[in-house]
């Protein structure tokens, strides 16, 4: 049925579209000069159409389905709901609902089956007014559209101004996302800060969240110290980008000034390949390759290396990220004007002096900002650590230790069972949260040091 | 009466030659960009290379500090002499060569680094003072040399890109002439400059020809004819004529040169 009615807002735009470039030409040869070109007033008579009954139909199949589920609901027998929680209800409601798709199981009360029938009932209704609203409006935009068809009418401007607010409103639309799930995760976070304090989680130096979600579970008695996690993400990070920065930067300085033609069109288009490795499959070099050869090595020196290393799982982030820092910088250094490079030339700087004296230094707020957009992507990888990191918080530094980092966490605390009225669950969105504002500001400082970067230059 | 004056400078400083070129061609790839250019470069003297775009007159400049070796696919054939040492020699090393021939671009290029760094870099990089005294001695001389040390000697930090465009200039002259350069080129100097910055710098090329071999490319013929004491005419990547600057200007010997000064081609 909704198909039905988005086939009937087009055909009414196209409808629309035609009576009003026939309209539009009548006039024009009739002898009065139009404003505005016959074209313009067909589209004007489509967008007119199309676009306020196409947010009427998303409106619709947003509202309706809610709305008909609380009306089943209400009609009820009296005292159903009495002293029942919200899981329970929501019980109640799968069952009449799996029932009006004709999917039964044991034999339901007659009362459930009779909701059902009233449940199927609503929705043909519902249905049915849909294709009949959509019809009414269409009709009614339709005319009202052939009623501005006059000579003076501005039907460019107008139909400009409708293009104009839709783009306005795609533009507004992602900030609204943002704030949507920002507003989501300080709600569950201020959940969960109602139920553990605020400073135990910045302060603390346990993190034990694997808390029983039911009575008959035995698990932990429950710790909620972030400090070992976020430090497990800070010496993870920290491995990866002493091995992406150096790598990186090099590879951008040599590819840049130093590379002939034929080692730049061989190694840049790996570089691309490993850019485009998914991050899962970095996870299966870490576990299966970097590990157990980190294990070896330091068996071999008499190290005790653990299977889950901060190292392996570092490094291996590490050369994830070189692709990331080496095209920025890379940008960075191609954007120095080429009147820089041969100003220090002539003055008998080698081609290193050039690079580190003169080069280097121009292109560094790029640079700059391209390792910090790197450090956020560090801090919030999740599949390299996932795979390859530990799930144990321990309060070390030591990279050949097993640590565990905040997206790992997140992940652990969210798969299985889940209850969203139990700390343990909540963190999760506490460490999200925590995540966000500290990529966030990593992030609008990068953005700021690029700017002020570009302005130098253009 | 000028023109007799500038006559005289001319014959009593015409004296020796400082950089010779026999036979010169220049291919970027298979282009032949200058063909079979003969060319003698006075010591102090101002040498002036004109001619329409894309006739070689830069090409051929920067052939005198080895800048074309910083192009892959540019080959340079014939021999330059400095001082009678063939500066292509193996032995030479192009890096030591282009601190003897300072170069000043089309666009002022300063370095975005404070005025005094712009200044004190040649001089760095080649180890010219020990001291940050003889630094300081080195940087003043060449700001005062470039006529801009009385605009800039109280603010020494400021970068030197936020200077205007002919203060600019001045200072990436001075940056030329702080590692002591035998010869200076100039790759039309003046072309991004207003009036009167390019007034300015006119000035100085003429000082600073007491000291240095100087050799300008220029677009415009009035500023060959008023800066220059020889002239060079490129056409099509040879060197057409190649005489006094007056003699260039008011008897061309070439059909090509005049229909060049005169407008017709170009």
């Amino acid at each position: 049925m909704i198909l039905l009615a988005f086939i009937i807002l087009f055909v009414a735009a196209a409808i629309g579209y035609v009576i009003n470039i026939r309209a539009a030409q009548a006039i024009r040869d009739g002898g009065a000069p139009l404003h505005s070109l016959v074209g313009f007033h067909g589209m004007f008579s489509a967008l007119v159409v199309l676009v306020p009954v196409f947010i009427l139909i998303l409106l619709w199949i947003a509202l309706a389905d809610p709305l008909i589920q609380r009306l089943v609901a209400a009609s009820l027998p009296e005292g159903t709901f009495d002293g029942l929680g919200t899981g329970a209800i929501q019980l109640i409601m799968a069952e009449i609902n799996s029932l009006a798709g004709g999917r039964v199981f044991g034999t339901p009360e007659d009362w459930k089956i009779e909701a059902a029938e009233r449940l199927v009932g609503y929705e043909r209704t519902a249905d049915i007014a849909l294709v009949v609203v959509v019809i009414i409006a269409v009709i009614a935009l339709i005319a009202f559209a052939r009623r501005t068809v006059i000579a003076e009418f501005r039907a460019r401007q107008g139909s400009e101004g409708i293009m104009l607010r839709l783009m306005a409103f795609c533009a507004i639309f992602a900030i609204f996302v943002t704030i949507a799930i920002v507003f989501a995760l300080v709600y569950e976070t201020s959940k969960f800060f109602s139920m553990v304090p605020i400073t135990e989680f910045l302060f603390g130096l346990n993190w034990e969240p694997q808390i029983p979600i039911r009575a008959d579970q035995i698990a932990a008695e429950g710790a909620f110290g972030a400090v070992p996690v976020f430090l497990g993400t800070l010496v993870i990070a920290s491995v990866a980008l002493i091995v992406a920065i150096p790598i990186g930067l090099m590879t951008a300085i040599y590819l840049n000034e130093f590379a002939s033609r034929r080692v730049r069109s061989v190694v840049k288009p790996f570089l691309e390949i490993l850019a485009g490795v998914p991050t899962v499959v970095y996870g299966f070099f870490a576990i299966l390759v970097v590990a157990p050869w980190l294990r070896s090595t330091g068996a071999s020196l008499g190290i005790d290396v653990a299977s889950n290393t901060a190292l392996a799982a570092g490094s291996v982030m590490g050369i994830m990220l070189i692709p990331f820092i080496s095209s920025f910088a890379d940008d960075a250094l191609s954007a120095v004007p080429q009147s820089l490079r041969d100003g220090a030339l002539a003055l008998g700087a080698t081609r290193s002096e050039t690079m580190l004296n003169v080069l280097v230094p121009a292109a560094i707020p790029g640079i700059v900002g391209g390792i910090l957009l790197a450090v956020s992507r560090a801090i919030g990888e999740t599949m390299i650590v996932v795979m390859a990191a530990g799930l144990i918080a321990r309060m070390t530094i030591n990279p050949l230790d097993s640590v565990t980092a905040v997206t790992v966490q997140i992940v652990t605390l969210l798969i299985g069972d889940t209850a969203f009225d139990n700390p343990k669950t909540l963190s999760a969105f506490a460490l999200g949260m925590m995540l966000f504002i500290i990529t966030l500001g990593i992030n609008v400082l990068a953005l700021r040091i690029v700017r002020k970067y570009r302005e130098i230059y253009d | 009466m000028m023109d007799d004056l500038r006559r005289i400078e001319r014959t009593a400083e015409m004296n020796d030659t400082k950089i010779s070129a026999k036979g010169v061609q220049v291919f970027y790839g298979d282009t032949h960009a200058i063909k079979d250019v003969d060319v003698q470069i006075g010591d102090k003297t101002v040498t002036a290379f004109i001619g329409p775009s894309g006739c070689g007159k830069s090409t051929f400049l920067r052939c005198l500090n080895r800048m074309n070796d910083t192009i892959d696919i540019c080959r340079v054939q014939g021999s330059i002499t400095m001082d009678g040492q063939d500066i292509y020699d193996p032995r030479v090393d192009p890096v030591q060569l282009r601190a003897k021939v300072g170069m000043v671009f089309q666009k002022p290029n300063p370095f975005p680094k404070s005025i005094y760094d712009n200044v004190a870099y040649g001089p760095k990089i080649h180890g010219l003072a020990q001291t940050k005294a003889d630094m300081d001695v080195i940087v003043e001389a060449s700001l005062r040399r470039a006529a801009i040390w009385n605009e800039v000697k109280d603010r020494l930090d400021a970068p030197g890109t936020g200077l205007s465009g002919g203060q600019q200039q001045r200072l990436c002259i001075a940056r030329a002439v702080a590692t002591a350069p035998e010869v200076l080129l100039m790759d039309e100097p003046c072309s991004a400059l207003d009036p009167i910055a390019t007034a300015q710098i006119e000035e100085l090329i003429d000082e600073l020809r007491q000291q240095f071999s100087v050799v300008i490319v220029t677009h415009s013929m009035q500023q060959a004819a008023r800066v220059s004491q020889k002239t060079a005419f490129f056409h099509l990547g040879n060197l057409v004529e190649f005489n006094d600057t007056d003699q260039i200007f008011t008897n061309p010997q070439d059909p090509r040169t005049e229909s060049y000064i005169t407008g017709r081609i170009g």
